[in-house]
């Protein structure tokens, strides 16, 4: 606007900046002066609690490089497929005449509180074939009952006889079946907001490639993936986001345990249950470091269409 | 609007067909479609058995849902309403209710106004600065919750005022305020509702603003009546979110209310399980009851997406 005051932008920003001073600036301020500081925040330690977290002397509750491997699986596989998933559904409901059902259907799980979510998952991977429905279902195929959440196996036993003998790390049974979890929760927010983009889509310009012959592969290639490029970003970075900051998922369905500890739960462990601030701490700043390649992504975007417009 | 077959020339220039031929052609495209049907409503059941698993089970009585599995229940149609009178006849349940809805409409929108303010001027302003606080601002979305807890913990109980507030109850501010579960919620939901609206804001054509601009209009008339109703379905969408996860947050009300009677429905239910032990036939009908309003909700607010994308018609 012509003849805006200088002060008038700050004007607009000033409770959102205010509000998160206080609730996310200052604990973040909080947080990386006491990983700087030994187990209860009293004396300088310099770097020695990140120090500990590289080297990984003797592991904590769970072994740090394998929690940073863990957040790494969730990070590719959680936000892959809820990504491609959410599309996938919302091209394809828009299509027929009981969207709002369909849709509605899959963002149930998105009410779910994590308490509740747990108690449904418990169900679902129960070991016994008589009450849990997976391996009820598994049994019925005639396959072996496992004990989904527990499993530190790789999964490739019951996939394929022809994987490799030994899959990395973090390809464990539990972590799978934890993300799939992950995935039934939050494809329901992909598909919202990709709906909502795809429904800004003009009409007019898939009307005007239909009567050009295009066909529907090339209308969803070609000019939906572009046009909803911004969308799925956003989405993509929030859920990238909610793969590193983890932590309800895990913690209400194995604690952490079986070796399926993320970087929150394990900050939360140290935290409130050992009170190692420090450790805790240094594990919390770690996971901020983390999401830096995320953000550059996501502003390099930004200025992409600062540009184009 | 559901008609996806391409206005072609054919009708035209093709001879009348015969009624036979006419249901055959009608049939293959029935045909043509019912793979995606299949798909949609494949993932449909897929997404829902978890859901219906346990809703099935919270109909059952408590020796079943530990020897057999839900699906038995169907078989032998053997369900009671006991667990629901069970959960229903807690003596704080409906205290609660309203407790849940005192802390989550203000949050929701608060947190949305707020966001909206900041969003409009991220995208619509030049100062200098904006694209690194912006950055600033997208960054705070990993801030784990946890973290803060501490930290806000301390400041609500040397911040508190204990008078107690009009109408709502509870203290004034601090801990076990709802001002103070107002607050928090906002500034956790803030940063996701920056990033959103910025977005759905920065798309929207520049002519509208350039024009908007030049015929003199300010930057609140602008806000008002061109940037908020064209964004309907961004503030819909982001709305139930923010009323979904303020409304299932367990953590937040545990570690700053402290006083059962300002408990909202997640934390008088979960005390509730501990107190009676694990008997799951107890949460899952409380699961249900706590799931009710929130559903509800979406069901509402899914017009509004409809609506929006009407709004959303008024092209630059």
């Amino acid at each position: 606007m012509i003849g805006r005051r200088w002060w008038t932008p700050w004007l607009w920003l000033a409770p959102a900046l205010a509000i998160l001073g206080i609730f996310l600036i200052y604990p973040v301020v909080d947080t990386v002066r006491r990983s700087l500081y030994d187990k209860t925040s009293s004396s300088f330690v310099g770097l020695d609690n990140f120090q500990y977290i590289i080297e990984n002397p003797q592991p904590l509750t769970s072994d740090t490089h394998g929690v940073l491997l863990n957040n790494l699986l969730w990070i590719i596989v959680f936000t892959g497929v809820t990504v491609t998933l959410g599309l996938v559904f919302a091209v394809l409901a828009n299509r027929v005449r009981y969207e709002a059902i369909a849709k509605a259907i899959i963002f149930i799980p998105m009410a779910i509180s994590f308490v509740a979510a747990a108690v449904i998952w418990r169900f679902m991977y129960e070991f016994s074939s008589d009450t849990g429905t997976v391996n009820a279902i598994l049994t019925s195929v005639g396959g072996d009952p496992t004990p989904w959440l527990q499993d530190t196996g790789a999964p490739q036993t019951w996939l394929t006889q022809v994987g490799p003998d030994d899959l990395p790390a973090p390809f464990q049974i539990n972590n799978i079946a934890l993300i799939l979890v992950g995935i039934w929760m939050w494809s329901g927010f992909a598909m919202v907001i990709m709906s909502a983009g795809l429904k800004g889509i003009p009409t007019e310009i898939l009307e005007a490639a239909r009567v050009d012959g295009a066909n529907e592969w090339q209308i969803f290639r070609r000019i939906m993936i572009p046009m909803l490029s911004t969308t799925i970003v956003v989405v993509a970075t929030t859920l990238v986001i909610n793969a590193l900051k983890l932590f309800d998922l895990v913690f209400v369905l194995t604690g952490g345990r079986f070796e399926t500890d993320v970087i929150a739960t394990l900050f939360f462990t140290q935290a409130f249950v050992f009170r190692d601030f420090g450790v805790g701490a240094a594990l919390a700043v770690v996971l901020l470091l983390a999401v830096i390649p995320v953000m550059a992504i996501g502003i390099r975007r930004f200025q992409v269409q600062e540009e184009t417009r | 609007m559901h008609e996806r077959e391409p206005a072609t020339a054919d009708a035209t220039a093709v001879p009348k067909q015969s009624p036979g031929a006419a249901f055959a052609s009608a049939l293959g495209k029935k045909l043509a479609r019912l793979p995606l049907h299949l798909i949609i409503i494949g993932i449909c059941i897929l997404w829902l058995i978890p859901t219906l698993a346990l809703f099935i089970s919270s109909f059952r009585e408590p020796a079943d849902i530990s020897t057999s599995g839900w699906w038995n229940a169907i078989k032998d149609f053997d369900f009671t309403f006991s667990n629901y009178d069970t959960v229903l006849s807690q003596r704080n349940m409906g205290r609660s209710f309203v407790n849940s809805l005192i802390i989550t409409v203000p949050s929701t929108v608060l947190s949305i106004l707020i966001a909206a303010f900041a969003a409009y001027a991220f995208a619509w302003m030049r100062f200098p600065g904006r694209n690194l606080l912006f950055l600033l601002v997208v960054a705070l979305l990993v801030v784990p919750l946890q973290m803060t807890l501490i930290p806000i913990l301390n400041l609500y109980t040397e911040l508190r005022v204990d008078k107690e507030l009009p109408l709502i109850g509870g203290a004034l501010f601090g801990t076990g305020s709802f001002v103070g579960m107002w607050l928090a919620h906002t500034g956790y939901g803030l940063p996701f509702a920056v990033f959103l609206l910025r977005n759905f804001f920065g798309s929207l054509p520049k002519d509208l603003f350039e024009s908007a601009y030049l015929d003199g209009a300010s930057d609140l008339l602008v806000f008002f009546r061109i940037v908020l109703p064209l964004s309907g379905p961004a503030i819909a969408a982001l709305a139930i979110f923010q009323f979904l996860w303020v409304w299932n947050d367990l953590l937040v009300a545990l570690i700053y209310l402290g006083d059962p009677d300002l408990a909202p429905m997640t934390l008088t239910i979960t005390s509730l399980v501990t107190s009676f032990g694990t008997q799951y036939q107890l949460l899952t009908a409380a699961a249900f009851v706590s799931m009710a309003l929130p559903l509800a909700i979406f069901f509402a607010l899914q017009r509004y997406f409809v609506q929006g994308l009407l709004a959303g018609a008024v092209k630059g």
